[in-house]
Formats: structure tokens, sequence, C-alpha cells
């Protein structure tokens, strides 16, 4: 751990932090909008990070990944909205929906242990599917989820006295709810970060990425491959649970289109546009296809309307296109994403 | 010699029609270097799979060290300490040579997910104690300056070295090697001989499946001979050498 404590390393750490504090202020000279897009960058990031460990680390393909963030969203919305009348802090809520969400992620894992690339990318997308439609319908016999309506007027986080929506005073500074919201997800960010450096550098970690490179040799050293794949599910859904309660209670507002198959697979090419099980990578694969795809929708119609004089292709298709152009360059010249993984020379000498 | 360490009785297996073992008992004692040679097909790999709960045997069972093995999970044989190689080599291939024998520490340590997450004392003393222990067997193995290489980046004989590595990483009482000489040349071939010697010598008894006669006959103290799945003779090596059936399932009758 010494090697974090060179000037040049604390110079670095000292930037970075002065950056990320400065980064809301930055961005609402162009609007609270911006603000509410580096916020959704970090969620965005939280979903990338948790997929990464069961698609990059363990290797297991899951299409269904946005399951999670809903269940994670309605626990919170259920929990804390005037539907049902309850209104817990959100210290509670965040915890257990990621409990729950742990319990998705074995309940979808259990009936899925065999199953490997192309099955198991099926069964997962179902399985996405399904809770979506669940949400859809649960509004009878017992209205348990308001069908399509979804939930609205969900408490936003507070602590204490100190909420986070809405504009408030501190220490003469003014700040709006989508920069309060941006300080606590920079935090959870952090922990989640560190959460999944720690993971990976571990005995569970490793046993990870033995059982995505070989699951035969994995059995043979002696990995019950049984527990550590279903504990990659429930790691991964667990992450993907906190971005939905923070999503919900941000937003003040969930329904089930939020959940569609179309964003477990965004958040899957994060992961590889990114690099697979590179944490930096997915990082920034996770960022840049959250603020690039928002970035064209306010440039392209002004740039159009600039050189042609009027709207020529609808922003929002060109997106589409744009995003799948990305995709398919990235795939052909960098396949191992943007951010790969270097080939690791490790210091010996640190434990040695 | 002591008792047996593995008795296997009546361990039968077939596929469909085909049966690749058919009552095959024979029992491996402490501390020997025990071979298991036979023709192509014979169901020498077979065996290796039953006995590590890769497949589950139609019929028969093993003993393992005193207690019936169950072979239906892999990971308990490991448990139990039975270490295998395969055939064909099967590294973590993207991961260094040292990371590949600290996952064969895994069932040896018991870090959790709270403690990677909390880097507690324990765990870290754990992990610094699976780091060490990993590189002392690549030193034992004699490929420590690939430490840091990727497993797939290892020359063919430095994969083989790898993979007994990472068995010996899991402390096995019985270390099974499933033709490690395959493919190697007659400098490889010696030195792999002296290796195996020396893991027996340092306490670990060896199951040895392979095909380099002279190396089995020249390593073993014990040798058994399966013909279609069936145990020809199990005998000192100077016995089974001279053995009619032994030189007709070989040679052909």
């Amino acid at each position: 751990m010494s090697k974090w404590l060179t000037p040049r390393s604390l110079l670095g750490v000292v930037l970075i932090g002065a950056a990320l504090v400065a980064l809301p202020f930055v961005a609402a000279m162009g609007g609270q909008a911006w603000v509410r897009i580096l916020n959704f960058a970090i969620l965005y990031v939280f979903l990338a990070l948790g997929l990464n460990i069961v698609v990059g680390f363990a290797g297991l393909l899951d299409l269904g990944y946005i399951a999670f963030y809903a269940v994670g969203a309605y626990v919170y919305a259920l929990l804390a909205s005037p539907h049902f009348g309850l209104h817990w802090p959100f210290w509670v809520i965040l915890p257990l929906g990621a409990l729950v969400t742990c319990f998705f992620g074995v309940l979808l894992g259990s009936p899925t242990l065999k199953l490997r690339g192309d099955y198991l990318a099926i069964v997962t997308l179902g399985f996405g599917e399904i809770i979506r439609i669940f949400l859809n319908n649960l509004n009878a016999p017992i209205n348990v989820t308001n069908g399509a309506q979804g939930i609205t007027l969900i408490d936003p986080v507070a602590i204490g006295g100190f909420k986070f929506a809405g504009t408030t005073q501190v220490l003469g500074v003014s700040l709006s709810g989508p920069q309060k919201y941006y300080y606590l997800l920079i935090v959870l960010a952090i922990l989640v970060i560190i959460i999944n450096l720690r993971l990976q550098h571990s005995r569970i970690g490793r046993a990870w990425q033995a059982i995505r490179e070989d699951e035969i040799a994995a059995k043979a050293v002696g990995i019950n491959t049984r527990n550590i794949k279903l504990l990659a599910f429930a790691m991964g859904a667990s992450f993907g649970g906190v971005a939905g309660g923070i999503f919900s209670a941000m937003q003040g507002f969930v329904s089930p289109e939020s959940f569609s198959l179309v964003e477990s697979i965004s958040i899957l090419s994060m992961v590889v546009l990114g690099g697979m099980g590179h944490i930096p990578g997915v990082i920034l694969g996770a960022v840049l296809l959250t603020i690039l795809p928002e970035a064209l929708r306010y440039g392209v119609g002004p740039i159009q309307v600039a050189l042609f004089g009027k709207m020529l292709v609808d922003p929002e298709s060109l997106r589409m296109l744009i995003f799948g152009l990305a995709l398919v360059l990235v795939m052909r010249f960098k396949p191992a994403g943007l951010w790969p993984s270097p080939e690791r020379k490790r210091e010996l000498q640190e434990v040695l | 010699m002591a008792e047996a360490l593995l008795e296997a009785c009546a361990v039968a297996k077939h596929f469909g029609g085909v049966k690749a073992l058919r009552d095959v008992s024979i029992s491996i004692r402490r501390g020997e270097i025990y071979g298991l040679i036979g023709p192509n097909g014979a169901g020498k790999t077979t065996f290796f799979n039953c006995m590590t709960g890769l497949y589950i045997p139609d019929g028969g069972g093993f003993v393992f060290d005193g207690a019936p093995l169950l072979a239906d999970a892999p990971h308990q044989a490991a448990e139990r300490g039975i270490a295998r190689t395969f055939q064909n080599i099967r590294l973590f291939a993207n991961m260094t040579a040292l990371e590949n024998v600290m996952v064969g520490r895994h069932v040896r340590t018991k870090a959790s997910v709270l403690g990677a997450m909390l880097q507690n004392a324990a765990t870290k003393a754990e992990e610094a104690a699976i780091r060490q222990r990993a590189m002392d067997l690549l030193h034992y193995v004699r490929i420590e300056e690939r430490a840091d290489d990727l497993a797939k980046n290892l020359s063919y004989g430095d994969q083989r070295r790898l993979e007994i590595a990472r068995a010996l990483a899991t402390e096995p009482k019985l270390l099974c090697l499933d033709e490690p000489a395959a493919g190697m040349n007659g400098t490889e071939t010696a030195e792999l001989r002296e290796l195996i010697d020396g893991i027996r010598r340092d306490g670990t008894t060896i199951l040895l499946i392979e095909h380099d006669v002279k190396l089995v006959m020249g390593l073993c103290d014990r040798v058994a001979v399966l013909d279609y799945g069936a145990l020809i003779i199990e005998d000192v090596p100077a016995v089974v050498q001279k053995d009619q059936r032994v030189i007709e399932a070989y040679l052909g009758a």
C-alpha cells in the first residue's frame, strides 16, 4: 500500500479529486440537464461495474442485467412513496434493495448454472423480460407495482434533515438538487470502485477468472463452481440494485418502460466497449456511452441547422446510427475494448 | 509398504454400448508412484475422470484415505486431496503463471467476499501467504522467472510444469498426472522424471498415466495395465514387462 504515498500519486489523487468536486459546477454552466447527465453517467458506472463482475470476471454472458436495476428501483419506490404509504429512510432501503437484488441474482443464477455462452444469454434475456412484464402487470389482483403507470412521488434521498432535492445553501454555496446527488453518487462510486478492485484481486476474484478461463480445470483445483458462479450473479446484481434505488430517488418516478432490453444491451456495450474485465476500461465505457449520445443529441440538431438551414435527420435516429457505427469500429480495430487490461507486470517486491 | 491410499473397487463406466471401464479394481499405496498404462482408448483417462468426479461411475466406487470418495462433485475430490493434471493441458490461459498457482490455493484458503471487501488483517495475511506459497511452488518446478507471464505464452514444457505446480498448490495426498510426458523430447522427459521423483520424495503419492513405457517402467513402483477397459495385470514393472498379455495388448495378438 506504500505506493499510494509517493508525492506524484498523491498529487494525482488531489488533482482528480479537485476535478471531481468542480465538475458539477462546470456542467451546471451548460444547464442543470448536464448535471443530471453526469449523474446518470455515474449510475451507469455502477451498473457497468456490476455487470463486469458477471461478464468480465466470471465470463457469464448476461443479457438481462437491467432486471436487477429494476428490482432495486422498485424496492425503493415501494418502500418510500405514497403508493403503500411507506416512507422508510434511504439508508435502510438501499442495503435492503441490495439484499433483495442479491436474492434475485441467485434466483436467476441457479437455473442457469450449467448453461454457457449463447444458451446462458438467451435465458438471462428471458429473465430480464420476465421481470419487466411482471412489473407491468402486477397491478391486479392486488396492486403492487401500479402497472404501466409506474410509481410517482417517490421520496428523494434525505440524510437527517438534509434533503437532496431542491436547492440549498451549503457553506454559502448554492447547490441544486442534481448537484447534491452528484456528490452522493461520487462518494458511492468511489466505494463501488474500491470494492470492485479488491474483489478482483482476491481469492474470490481469481476463482471467477478461473471459471471464465476453464471451468473444468477450475473444478479440478477444487473451486466449487456452483457457489462461486452464484456469488458472481449475486454480487453483480447487488450493484444493479443500489443503482436502481438511487435512480428511483433521483427521478421520483419509476415505470417498467425504463427497464427495457435495450438498456441491458447498452450496459453490456459499455462493458465490452470499455474493456471487459478491466475496471478503468469499464468506467470509461460507461461514461463515454452515457455522455456522448447526450452530447450528440444536443449537438446534432444545431449543427444540421447551421449547415443545411434545416433539420434533415432526426437527432434520435442519428444517435442510434452513430452508436452502432462506433460499436462496429471499436470491435473491428480494438476488439479487446478501448482500454483493455495491460499484461500486468506485478510488483512482486511489494510482498517478497 | 504402507496401507492403501486409494482403492478402486470394481469401477465400471460405459458410454452407450461402449464399455470404457469393466470392473477395474486397483489399489495405490501411500508414497508410491503408481503407473497406469494401456493402449489408446483403453480407459485410462476415463478412470481418471471417474476418480476425480468429472464422470460418475456406473458401478463400483473408490475409497480414498480411509473414507469413500463421493464422486459427484469434482471440487470435493480436490478438497479430499486428489489433484490432477490434464492430458491436453488445461491452464487458465489469460492469467499469469503466478495467478494460476494462486488459484490452486483456493481450496486451502478461506477469504470470503466480505474479507476481500474489508481487507482485514487476516485476509491480507492469507493473501500474502497465498502469493508466497505460489512463488515457492513456481520455484519448485523451476519456472519462477516466468511468474508474471501469461500462461498461454509459456513454452509447452513450462506449461506442463505450471500445471503440476497448480495441482501441488492444492496440497494433494495423491497427485494424478495424465500423460505428462506427451510431446516432450528426451531432455524434457528426463527433467520431468526428476521432478516427479522429487515430488514423491517430498511425500506425495503419484498416479501416472503414460504412454512412454520407458518412463513408466523406470519411474513407477507398481504398474497396472488396462486394455479395452479391463485390468490385465497390476504388479511391479519387471513382472508387467514380461507378461504375455501385456505384450499382446501393445503389439496385437
